[in-house]
């Protein structure tokens, strides 16, 4: 039974999977091949292999992504990842929105961070304009972004131990979530669509009483977080789940492109809010974790210890941040305060001049690309303006894209279980993956 | 800021402990018994409800003046700035019993196609437009979620009933909300107990 055709699902000719096993004359169970193994790969290639569909529609996939998977048994023999099922068009309607209604947008993309989204993009049009944003403001985005980190993190790490057959972790991980989205829910008004950058600073500033709130959160965090450690760092049954599966180099995790947290698990400290320091993030002190081995036990590792770098960060925005306006004072990018323009001729004159079509904000042609540390990797904007008020192109460099396209090196010569754990510890979100 | 790298490496041998699997399966259980006697974090919807903040991006409304007619001027500000394009304005002269020059004739918002995001609040310039806390929303066909401009000033007659103080609330008296249903400092003090593992 050979499949010329990758779409196609063969039926399966054997009875059972003894008789596979006998038929393909395995070696013993769980029998791994190795990574320069490619020998092994082609001539197992060569013996009828059953064509599987790992999704779009399956619980272990977080969303609507889809592997085709070529088992030999239980032994993935290729994998073939297929993006594209939540595709949305997010980049083609930034042609079509200004660059403070792409805002709304970007929430849609990544939506465990709807924030970090927000934060990106506000700096990358903030770059092409070069102006620099009030502290405050800076602060402020500073606060939001890690608290989605956060949130980010407390998911990717709880749907990956529920997949793991860790149930506690994810009800745990999910209390904390709902803490900050109720913390969103005050600074924003919104828990999962923030919305809340513009172009030249903030929504609005923090409620009253607000800074206590999240010097509450980040207090008994770490009591939680104690918790979520105990339950897995020792945990024999995740230690042989993630231990040596997914491994990767240095080197070779470089060539691929990968970011983020899963780059730090293999040892190399690339963290953009250290390399190249955007908003406050070279006033603040924290550690760049990292880790040897490269496998999904590490990267679950190196999540766990940003998020305690996090609180950290936030303790100290919470410590440094100034009062002062959250917006900068330039009547042709932010909106005028309301009391300007229910109150002066001057004040409602620029406050239509900047929503009017054919207006808005005085963006000069240009291109640039900025990129920000996003829970998952590096999350680029390489925004094209040609002037108009409206991007001409705005490209997203995803990181759960590039992380997406990893997965047959990831998992190939692995187990299908290993390739659920592998996704997990990857993180891929597939509204940010599609776009 | 110096770069300062934290390796989190774990050592890789289990030791015997964790091999025999009792010790921390015994641990776990421990963790998941000792929440049974904690603070519940459910809420019984509908009987209870969540208190939301002030500043909520729930259902539109259209506000009243001070003579009960909307306060509205038809600029379009709000369906300009819009990026779900859902608000339609038709616009119609005051007249001359009416004091205003301009005043919407027809105000619609298709709340399917609206996102939320407060972009038309933000460009009011006569605080006409404003959102509310109210976001359980549902109807029956599609055009009941279009709502027209008598629906939207009646949802500001329903809101103004419940919160009087509204100006003030979005001013920003956010201490009362403090000390209702949100978690402060002193709260997770009371809730404090030992840590896991």
């Amino acid at each position: 039974m050979s499949v010329d055709h990758p779409e196609v699902i063969p039926e399966v000719t054997v009875s059972s999977t003894e008789e596979l096993k006998r038929k393909l004359n395995l070696p013993r169970k769980g029998y791994k091949i190795g990574e320069d193994d490619e020998e092994s790969i082609e001539a197992w290639q060569k013996h009828d292999t059953m064509t599987l569909n790992f999704g779009p529609q399956h619980p272990a996939t977080h969303g609507t992504l889809r592997m085709l998977l070529n088992l030999s048994g239980e032994t993935v023999v290729k994998l073939d990842p297929r993006p594209g099922y939540l595709h949305t068009g997010f980049e083609k309607l930034a042609e079509y929105h200004t660059f403070n209604q792409f805002i709304a947008v970007t929430d849609r993309m990544n939506y465990l961070s709807p924030l970090a989204n927000n934060v990106g993009f506000a700096c990358a049009a903030e770059k092409l304009l070069g102006i620099t944003i009030p502290p405050r403001a800076q602060y402020i985005r500073m606060i939001q972004a890690e608290l989605s980190r956060i949130a980010d993190h407390l998911v990717s790490i709880g749907t990956h131990a529920l997949d793991l057959g860790a149930f506690t972790v994810f009800l745990y991980g999910f209390r904390q979530r709902e803490f900050i989205y109720d913390l969103f829910e005050i600074s924003t008004g919104s828990r999962l669509t923030t919305s809340y950058t513009r172009i030249g600073g903030v929504m609005r500033d923090f409620p009253e009483g607000h800074v206590e709130q999240l010097a509450g959160f980040c207090k008994q965090f770490m009591m939680v977080f104690d918790q979520i450690e105990g339950l897995l760092n020792h945990n024999k049954i995740f230690h042989d789940r993630t231990q040596g599966i997914g491994k990767i180099g240095a080197e070779e995790a470089i060539n691929y492109g990968m970011t983020g947290p899963s780059i730090r698990a293999c040892g190399v400290p690339y963290d953009l809010r250290k390399d190249e320091p955007y908003l406050a993030y070279d006033q603040v002190d924290f550690d760049i974790p990292v880790g040897t081995e490269g496998d999904v036990f590490e990267r679950y590792l190196v999540r766990m210890e940003e998020m305690k770098q996090s609180v950290r960060i936030i303790e100290q925005c919470l410590a440094q941040m100034p009062k002062g306006p959250v917006k900068v004072d330039d009547h042709t990018v932010a909106l005028p305060d309301k009391s300007k323009v229910y109150g002066s001729i001057e004040g409602l004159i620029h406050h239509f001049k900047l929503i009017m079509d054919h207006h808005g904000i005085d963006m000069p042609a240009g291109e640039i690309y900025h990129a920000t540390e996003a829970p998952n990797g590096e999350l680029g904007w390489y925004i094209v303006s040609d002037g108009n008020g409206v991007p001409y192109k705005v490209h997203i460099r995803a990181p759960s894209f590039i992380h997406f396209a990893m997965m047959p090196r990831l998992c190939q010569g692995g187990l299908i279980g290993d390739g659920v754990a592998v996704l997990g510890s990857l993180n891929v979100i597939a509204g940010e993956c599609d776009r | 800021m110096s770069i300062t790298v934290k390796n989190v490496s774990l050592p890789r041998g289990k030791s015997w402990i964790d091999n025999t699997y009792v010790i921390p399966v015994f641990k776990g259980l421990m963790l998941t018994f000792r929440h049974l006697f904690k603070r519940k974090d459910v809420l019984r919807y509908p009987e209870e409800k969540k208190v939301l903040p002030p500043n909520y991006r729930g259902l539109h409304m259209l506000t009243r003046d001070d003579q009960g007619r909307e306060k509205c001027v038809a600029c379009e500000m709000c369906s300009t700035a819009c990026p779900a394009d859902c608000i339609r304005i038709v616009a119609g002269d005051g007249g001359w019993e009416d004091s205003r020059e301009k005043h919407p004739v027809e105000f619609e918002i298709d709340e399917l196609r609206c996102i939320f995001c407060g972009m038309c609040v933000e460009a009011c310039p006569e605080d006409a437009i404003d959102m509310t806390d109210m976001h359980n929303l549902a109807d029956y066909t599609r055009e009941d979620f279009i709502y027209n401009k008598e629906r939207l000033l009646g949802v500001y007659d329903e809101y103004i009933k419940r919160h009087p103080d509204h100006a003030k609330r979005r001013d920003g008296v956010f201490k009362k909300m403090m000390n209702s249903s949100y978690f402060t400092v002193s709260d997770v003090e009371k809730a404090k107990h030992g840590t896991g593992h």
